[in-house]
């Protein structure tokens, strides 16, 4: 340490004189402006939102809905083919909690296997995870759909959720790095005190993994409430589609060109990950920075 | 074995029973079934009819659309995976500074990235890019002629690459963390003995950051080789302009579930996983050139 702060002194010392004091209102006007271009497109979608349709292109330089209107949420609202816009909501909630469920409880179990048990074989199971990690969905994509077509299961969202039930790769590597942290000193304490495995993983470590757990369910959430491939290969009655799949058919319905209602819906469908995301901001960068999940 | 130990292998496989049932029955089973149905003509509705190497016969011989989904594929990751990568290196390194404001610059950043992979940002790059889109707003405010983003194959993939490479914040997110691991002692000592930005950026940053680079590269180049939302969104399913955005992805899915030909679109399959897999490779055979693991201790 105490070499450390003789070169922090010394490099003071010998860069001092050569360093201008940093302009930090160019930092901040270029970094700033930057930002709000990259954002640029959201806030213009936004905007148009509260646009009339046959307005949004013509004055898409503007960002002021000038008329301001609510009907193409109304509209938008009024959904496809008699279900509202609400009915796919609900439909994406509830396939939302099911998988979620299973995805963190069924992580969690397994996690706990790698990371605390020792049995024959595990290196090579935790290695086949490991690339399963990397292998492509299309892989497995047609046969799985034969398989649930034969179970009978097209039309419904089993094909999505009941897989979820068995571990999902990423969640499972990034609780076993978590729980890799926590000192294996309590679990012999608690044996000595009697506890057995499943009282160990149940008491001791899934309290204490908590921070992962919370991660891990704010990323399945994102990735249920965005899946597209899973609705539009498994879901066909209007009745029972989630809010990805609406969006995609409102764009294939396009009639003539009500933007204003697919913009508006666009936007309500962005509304629960942008709050998600400012709720457990913390969580979701902890989860990005320190296992790579793909955001 | 004694009971003890065949004890604690049961306790070991009863927790990850569920990982090995579901890889046997939603991974392991379809694989090896996928493989066969490559090797027959099947559309699921009569039973499948061994055909042998019909299907890559024709897949490299005879049809010009999958040459060209290649084709558009390659491109797609070649270009958006180094842009997207360089982007957000260059960003986490603007934003590595000790400034208050960091903190909201990188929730900004990383914004496009959260929404990215939704429809509803699709259908909004869909509108932005289009004939009286703000993008072409832009390009007659530099007097650039518009471009007609939907007429030309070209300008059509590369509207998605840009929409890739607008997602840059996850790894810059990732970037950023390894970026705070490198001391700052030596960057320091480095400056002591004289070094420029550039000797610094290339002699600490980067080996420093390499592992990090590596594992980008790797997940960033799988998942961009399964793109399938964005193309699908933007040309409404077709690939179109002109096959222009006829992602790997997009093609099996036409093949698999518009034409129903499940061998052929299996066929495609592994050879996807054949090409993901040697790019994987590759990456890994060049690491050990570039990527420096840091012992112990430091240096």
């Amino acid at each position: 340490m105490q070499t450390n702060t003789e070169i922090n002194t010394a490099s003071k010392r010998f860069e001092m004189p050569n360093v201008k004091k940093p302009k930090w209102w160019i930092y901040h006007i270029l970094v700033g402006g930057f930002a709000v271009l990259m954002l640029y497109p959201v806030i213009w979608l936004l905007m148009s939102s509260f646009k009339p349709s046959d307005t949004i292109f013509v004055t898409a330089q503007s960002l002021i809905p000038d008329p301001f209107i609510l009907s193409n949420f109304a509209q938008g609202w009024e959904g496809i083919g008699g279900n509202s816009f609400g009915v796919f909501i609900k439909n994406t909630v509830v396939l939302v909690i099911i998988t979620m469920i299973g995805q963190v409880i069924s992580s969690a179990v397994i996690a706990f296997g790698f990371a605390r048990l020792s049995f024959f074989g595990k290196s090579f199971w935790f290695a086949l995870m490991m690339v399963t990690l990397m292998l492509p969905y299309e892989v497995v994509m047609i046969p799985q759909y034969i398989i649930f077509s034969k179970l009978g299961w097209l039309d419904s969202i089993k094909p999505i959720a009941v897989p979820a039930y068995f571990g999902h790769p990423f969640f499972i590597f990034l609780l076993v790095q978590f729980i890799r942290t926590i000192p294996r000193e309590l679990d012999e304490a608690a044996t000595i005190d009697g506890c057995g495995t499943f009282k160990i993983f149940y008491k001791i470590i899934l309290p204490l993994i908590r921070p992962a757990l919370a991660t891990v369910s704010i990323f399945s959430f994102y990735w249920t409430w965005d899946n597209l491939l899973g609705p539009v290969l498994y879901l066909n009655s209007p009745d029972k589609y989630t809010v990805s799949m609406a969006l995609n058919m409102f764009l294939s319905n396009e009639t003539v060109s009500n933007w204003g209602a697919m913009f508006a819906m666009s936007i309500v469908t962005l509304i629960p990950v942008f709050v998600i995301f400012f709720l457990f901001q913390r969580h979701v960068v902890e989860g990005i920075s320190t296992s790579g999940l793909k955001g | 074995m004694s009971a003890r130990a065949l004890k604690q292998n049961m306790k070991g496989y009863a927790f990850i029973s569920p990982f090995i049932i579901g890889f046997l029955a939603f991974t392991f089973i379809p694989i090896v079934a996928s493989l066969y149905f490559s090797f027959t003509q099947y559309n699921l509705f009569a039973s499948p009819t061994w055909i042998g190497l019909e299907n890559y016969k024709k897949m490299f011989t005879e049809d010009p659309r999958y040459w060209q989904s290649l084709k558009v594929t390659l491109i797609y990751v070649f270009a958006g995976v180094p842009l997207r990568l360089g982007f957000a290196l260059f960003i986490a390194m603007v934003l590595n500074t000790a400034s208050r404001a960091v903190g909201l610059y990188r929730t900004l950043f990383y914004l496009p990235s959260l929404i990215g992979g939704s429809v509803a940002v699709a259908i909004m790059w869909r509108n932005i890019f289009g004939d009286e889109g703000i993008i072409n707003l832009l390009l007659a405010f530099f007097s650039i002629p518009d471009v007609r983003w939907f007429g030309d194959p070209t300008a059509a993939l590369w509207m998605l690459i840009f929409l890739s490479v607008w997602q840059f914040g996850s790894s810059m997110l990732i970037f950023l963390a390894g970026l705070k691991g490198i001391p700052m002692t030596y960057y320091e000592a480095a400056s002591v003995d004289g070094a420029n930005f550039w000797q610094k950026f290339t002699k600490i940053t980067l080996p420093m950051l390499s592992p990090v680079i590596l594992f980008n590269t790797i997940m960033q180049t799988i998942a961009a080789f399964m793109t399938f939302v964005p193309a699908f969104i933007i040309s409404k399913g077709t690939g179109g302009p002109l096959d222009g955005t006829l992602l790997y992805s997009l093609y099996l899915f036409i093949q698999g579930f518009e034409f129903f030909n499940m061998g052929y679109a299996s066929a495609m399959a592994w050879i996807m996983l054949i090409i993901v897999g040697i790019l994987t490779a590759i990456i890994f055979a060049t690491s050990k050139f570039w990527v420096h693991y840091e012992s112990e201790g430091g240096k």
